[in-house]
């Protein structure tokens, strides 16, 4: 170990750009096996509704939304499936995923060490919001793929008929499914920014969950009650449900566009409230 | 630093460093470190007198409420991530993520340093993993190591690349005997090499057996800072003769000008001075006294310890 073997001096290379934390991050959440089981439940739901609906088809229009087109198309099974994991399945994984994120490792105590090598804070944080979004966009893709594929193979495609009534091409179709799925994920991720605050507070991960959960159901519960209806859309999940305005013909915007617009300032606000709590925090897990 | 002391020669150097947390206890108090390039620095102290919070202070992990302090030459935490790199640390115990290999949370860390080579991260990895005798355990989920086995990680993680300086939290604890060996050993090598070691422990035989300076740290301050050699010179050493007849030995050894004798049940004590030792054993012969030992016993480290703390080893508010 003399000094002609050292690496180029840390100055030269620290500029450069590299994914590999990131890529780490990943294999974190996605290798972990309590995810994949989450993913399980996740993937579950349009399992059922597919099985459900085949064995017992809906004689009438009714039942939750979407239910009584999935006879006629099969791609419906995952636009039922997201409805229904919307209000809490989706938002039980994001929050795990982000309550998790900065207290997790400051409950086993890797986060010190991760500084130390050194890790910039700021980067840090960018590293587990980029790596919550994309759990958001997968586990969302995980529910629609599932349903979709499921749906199609047990009651075969074809046009789509939207909610507008008029009639899209099947691919069409599948192309308004995946907005629909990148919506919904810019909404969970927007939580997941909450979730990623939360957990900069506590070295306790499943308080941070908990407490998401609590903000998120909180929200969706205002929602609900009319008499607040000054205050429902600066709610955070008051605009979640607007995505089924991506399946009119044409799309409506007009709840869809407010609803990024909440989801950025969302992200914003509580990305850079993490940031100023995490970024002079004394680390003494 | 604008103190005089110059930053060249100096691994770690620190200015009036000072913690005091919100619940009002000063955990570091003003303490002026000065860890020489080159030195194995035992750091000393009872549990509790501040030694963990220092390196956290060090890392940048916790930030000072006064006082400065630079690594390598580098004013931290402003230079942290020129610095950092070059430093190797162990704070407060392994941490890793249990569900993933030893390997694997190699990797993670190395993937965290962007100032690495990726391409070698493999070799490197299995080297550090090699020299600490983990590199059959690679594989195995590091909920499964036992405690020696993640202090060996710990330390691997600290030697995934070259160091100039490591900053170590007791890396002896919970390693068996052979272990405490392989790693005393390792860091003998490692100092050998000019990277500067900084040894937090509470086993002084570590220390006598190690290091070449040693800092005492007592209720949040740093009651001592010298070399060993010095801080030795500062307990005067004792003869010891051990025999059946302790107060015939004690007459020999009052004659010959020694101080302080004591007599025990089998031994006959006193402070050595200026007396040649041979001399002592020569007249104890000669006065028909039956030894059965002699011994010249070096300062005590320990006691040097309880004196400077004023307590027992494992006390400390």
């Amino acid at each position: 170990m003399s000094v002609a073997e050292l690496p180029a001096p840390p100055a030269d290379r620290a500029s450069r750009f590299s994914t590999r934390f990131f890529r780490s991050e990943l294999v974190l959440i996605f290798g972990r096996r309590r995810n994949w089981v989450g993913g399980l439940i996740l993937a579950s739901v349009p399992v059922l509704i597919a099985i459900a609906v085949k064995v017992d088809p809906p004689s009438t229009a009714g039942g939750p939304t979407f239910f009584d087109q999935i006879t006629n198309n099969g791609i419906f099974v995952a636009l039922s499936a997201l409805t229904l994991e919307i209000p809490l399945f989706l938002p039980i994984a994001v929050a795990s995923i982000s309550g998790d994120a900065v207290a997790g490792e400051a409950n086993l105590g890797t986060l010190r060490y991760l500084l130390a090598v050194p890790v910039d804070r700021s980067r840090l944080l960018a590293v587990k919001l980029l790596a919550i979004a994309v759990f958001a966009l997968v586990a969302t893709l995980l529910v629609a793929m599932v349903g979709a594929l499921l749906g199609l193979a047990l009651f075969g495609g074809g046009p789509v008929v939207t909610l507008s009534g008029t009639t899209l091409p099947f691919w069409s179709g599948v192309a308004r499914l995946l907005l629909v799925v990148v919506y919904l994920s810019v909404c969970l991720t927007a939580m997941g920014a909450v979730g990623l605050f939360v957990s900069t507070l506590t070295e306790q991960p499943i308080a941070a969950t908990i407490a998401t959960l609590i903000l998120t159901l909180g929200s969706e519960i205002m929602d609900a009650i009319p008499q607040l209806a000054v205050i429902h859309r600066y709610l955070p999940t008051h605009y979640w449900l607007a995505f089924g305005d991506l399946l009119r013909d044409p799309i409506s915007f007009d709840r869809i566009l407010p609803g990024l617009a909440s989801a950025a300032i969302y992200l914003a606000l509580f990305g850079t409230a993490a940031w100023a709590r995490f970024g002079g925090r004394d680390i003494s897990s | 630093m604008t103190d005089g002391i110059s930053p060249v020669e100096l691994a770690i150097s620190s200015a009036g460093l000072t913690k005091r947390f919100r619940s009002g206890q000063v955990a570091v108090n003003a303490i002026d470190l000065a860890v020489p390039t080159g030195s194995v620095y035992g750091f000393l102290g009872p549990n509790g007198s501040g030694k963990t919070t220092t390196i956290r202070l060090l890392l940048g992990l916790i930030r000072p409420t006064a006082g400065s302090h630079a690594l390598l030459g580098e004013p931290m935490p402003a230079r942290a991530a020129r610095v950092l790199p070059r430093v190797g640390a162990l704070v407060e115990g392994p941490a890793f993520h249990p569900y993933l290999t030893g390997l694997a949370n190699l990797r993670r860390l190395d993937a965290a340093d962007r100032t690495v080579d990726p391409g070698t991260a493999r070799s490197r990895i299995d080297a550090a993993l090699d020299r600490v005798g983990l590199l059959a355990a690679a594989g195995k989920r590091y909920r499964h190591y036992s405690l020696g086995m993640r202090q060996r990680l710990a330390i691997a993680a600290a030697l995934l690349r070259p160091r100039d300086l490591l900053i170590l939290d007791e890396p002896t604890n919970g390693l068996d005997p052979q272990g405490t060996r392989e790693v005393r050993a390792l860091l003998g090598a490692l100092a050998a090499t000019g990277t500067t070691v900084v040894l937090s422990t509470h086993l002084l035989s570590e220390v006598e057996q190690i290091c070449t300076h040693v800092g005492v740290m007592h209720l949040g301050r740093l009651v001592a800072q010298d070399t060993l050699v010095n801080l030795r010179a500062r307990t005067a050493p004792r003869a010891q003769v051990r025999t059946a007849a302790p107060e015939k030995a004690a007459t020999v050894l009052r004659e010959l000008g020694l101080a302080e004798v004591e007599t025990a049940a089998d031994s006959a004590t006193g402070l050595l001075g200026d007396v040649a030792p041979e001399k002592i054993v020569a007249a104890l012969v000669h006065a028909d006294v039956p030894v059965r030992g002699f011994a010249v016993l070096s300062a005590d480290l320990e006691e040097m310890f309880v004196q400077l703390t004023g307590e027992g080893f494992d006390v400390s508010g």
